[in-house]
């Protein structure tokens, strides 16, 4: 676990979010907040909604009533032309990376930037992506298309493609799901490396323990729509809660460096 | 559990204040397609706002000419030429029949620049480009790519869809040329198996009896075959659902869609031609 962050100002507010699809409700009065500069880890079964919050969240998905505070600005009521502002606030990386198939990596990681209301010049577009290449380990992948990357690389580089416009949020959905242990453990290092260089505050969706145990600041964990649990790590670790413990024994394994 | 309704999901449901699941699974399914046909005026709505909006993606939009215009030359060069070479041999023996032959150019070529070469090329270009853009924009969809351009502010109807709907609206009426100039090519061609015309003389006589009147209102309806095409293709591809069962679903509805609403443009086109 990471130095715990002490700033108490929150970045995200969330009150009492709920949105159901068809006659199932995911998320059901959760209320949660993001404190400014930490590590968020939600924790959850499949199906608890934990998708489905941080996409409320950048407005990929209108929650059916609830509150969602970002930075001053109440997302959820917001008007769809309004969110571009809210949005470049935000970094968000997707499970499967979601980069552009028919671009290459440097396409990939221009497309964003030439796209920011602030244009930039061509030399501080290529700095810039050479630089964020550097900070995720790949700088030689520049002129390679997605297909010929593998799924650490592509989850690499699509968090180059996030980090590249400074973001104030990070929302990592499931950043390690796919990936062997020691890939898993790089990424989880690497949103440590994010942290601390970019000042980031994040939400980390994850099933991975380990992952966990290396980026949280604190924990939630997510049951039936509402968050079940709220604490540091060891607080998750030594309690006495059967759905808790069960949790974190069926994941606990060995930490990839003592393998 | 009840499925929910993804295309209102994914669009409409962003765009209509209070519109959600619940009020939506009340509705009957008369008031459903309602909701359906809103959502189609809406994507073309805000498709017509993006055309005109600050920041035109000019690079993409010449990379789709490119590949609408010029990937499609081959499939449209057979089916031109073969358009010509049929029309001619089926239509030869029945003027024969009346001592009409030196009317054939004529017949061939208005009917290929008015009608067969519109709507041929255009059911082939709905085949082809509509399907193309369902599946790609479709499976763009499924893998989130267009979730993750929209998160990070930039406008995937402006990058993705405004380009496609105008590539195909500028190039089909192209296609449709270069179609027919083929057709009258195999007309030439059909009329020299069983018989003997110069070319130059094969091409006097049809244009002979061209006018302008004929090729105008087929030019006209042409780019709106394209708009048509561009627009169904790139509608169902980005209102698919998640899964990859629904880029099929996506690209086989672009083309029976487009292609049905190329007939029904093609009927409004003859009737308004008609009544001028």
């Amino acid at each position: 676990m990471i130095e715990a962050a002490t700033n108490t100002e929150n970045v995200i507010e969330i009150k009492d979010l709920r949105i159901g699809f068809g006659d199932m409700q995911v998320l059901d009065g959760l209320t949660m907040e993001l404190r400014k500069g930490e590590n968020l880890v939600v924790l959850g079964k499949s199906g608890t909604g934990k998708s489905v919050l941080i996409k409320c969240i950048v407005r990929l998905l209108k929650a059916d009533s609830g509150m969602i505070n970002i930075m001053g600005d109440e997302v959820n009521s917001m008007k769809y032309e309004e969110l571009e502002d809210v949005r470049r606030k935000i970094g968000f990386l997707f499970q499967s990376g979601a980069l552009y198939d028919s671009m290459t990596v440097r396409q990939n990681l221009e497309f964003p930037l030439k796209r920011m209301k602030e244009k930039i010049s061509d030399e501080e577009i290529q700095t810039k992506i050479k630089e964020a290449l550097e900070n995720v380990g790949l700088p030689d992948a520049i002129d390679k298309m997605p297909s010929e990357l593998s799924g650490g690389m592509r989850k690499r580089i699509s968090l180059a493609r996030t980090i590249i416009v400074d973001p104030a949020i990070m929302l990592y959905d499931e950043p390690t799901t796919g990936l062997d242990p020691v890939t898993s453990h790089e990424i989880s290092l690497l949103i440590n490396d994010i942290q601390k260089k970019y000042k980031t505050s994040s939400i980390i969706i994850t099933h991975d323990i380990e992952c966990a145990r290396t980026v949280a600041n604190r924990l939630i964990m997510l049951q039936e729509g509402k968050v079940y649990k709220e604490g540091k790590l060891d607080e998750f670790e030594n309690t006495d809660d059967a759905l808790v413990n069960s949790y974190f024994q069926s994941n606990n394994s060995r930490n990839p460096k003592e393998l | 559990m009840k499925k929910p309704i993804t295309k209102i999901k994914t669009y409409a449901r962003r765009k209509t204040e209070g519109l959600t699941d619940e009020t939506i699974n009340r509705k009957n399914s008369f008031q459903k397609f309602l909701i359906d046909v809103a959502d189609v005026f809406m994507f073309v709505a805000t498709v017509f706002k993006n055309t005109f909006a600050r920041g035109f993606e000019f690079k993409e939009f010449t990379k789709q000419c490119f590949q609408i215009g010029n990937k499609s030359l081959g499939l449209i060069s057979v089916t031109g030429l073969i358009i010509g070479l049929v029309l001619t041999i089926q239509a030869r023996p029945v003027l024969v029949d009346f001592g009409a032959v030196t009317m054939l150019p004529g017949m061939v070529t208005i009917s290929i620049i008015r009608e067969m070469g519109p709507v041929i090329t255009a059911l082939i270009c709905a085949g082809k480009i509509g399907s193309s853009m369902g599946a790609e924009i479709g499976s763009m969809r499924v893998t989130e790519q267009i979730d993750a351009m929209e998160v990070s502010s930039a406008n995937p109807i402006k990058f993705l869809i405004v380009p496609r709907i105008l590539a195909a609206t500028l190039m089909l009426p192209l296609l449709v040329l270069y179609a027919d100039a083929l057709g009258i090519l195999g007309g030439w061609l059909a009329a020299n198996i069983k018989g003997d015309v110069s070319f130059i003389l094969f091409i006097t006589q049809a244009f002979g009896d061209v006018e302008f009147g004929d090729l105008f209102p087929a030019i006209i309806k042409t780019f709106f075959f394209g708009l048509v095409i561009g627009m169904v293709g790139c509608y169902k591809g980005f209102n698919a659902g998640r899964g990859t069962e629904s880029v099929g679903i996506a690209a086989n509805s672009a083309v029976v869609m487009s292609s049905l609403l190329v007939i029904i443009v093609d009927l409004i086109a003859v009737q308004i031609t008609d009544i001028i």
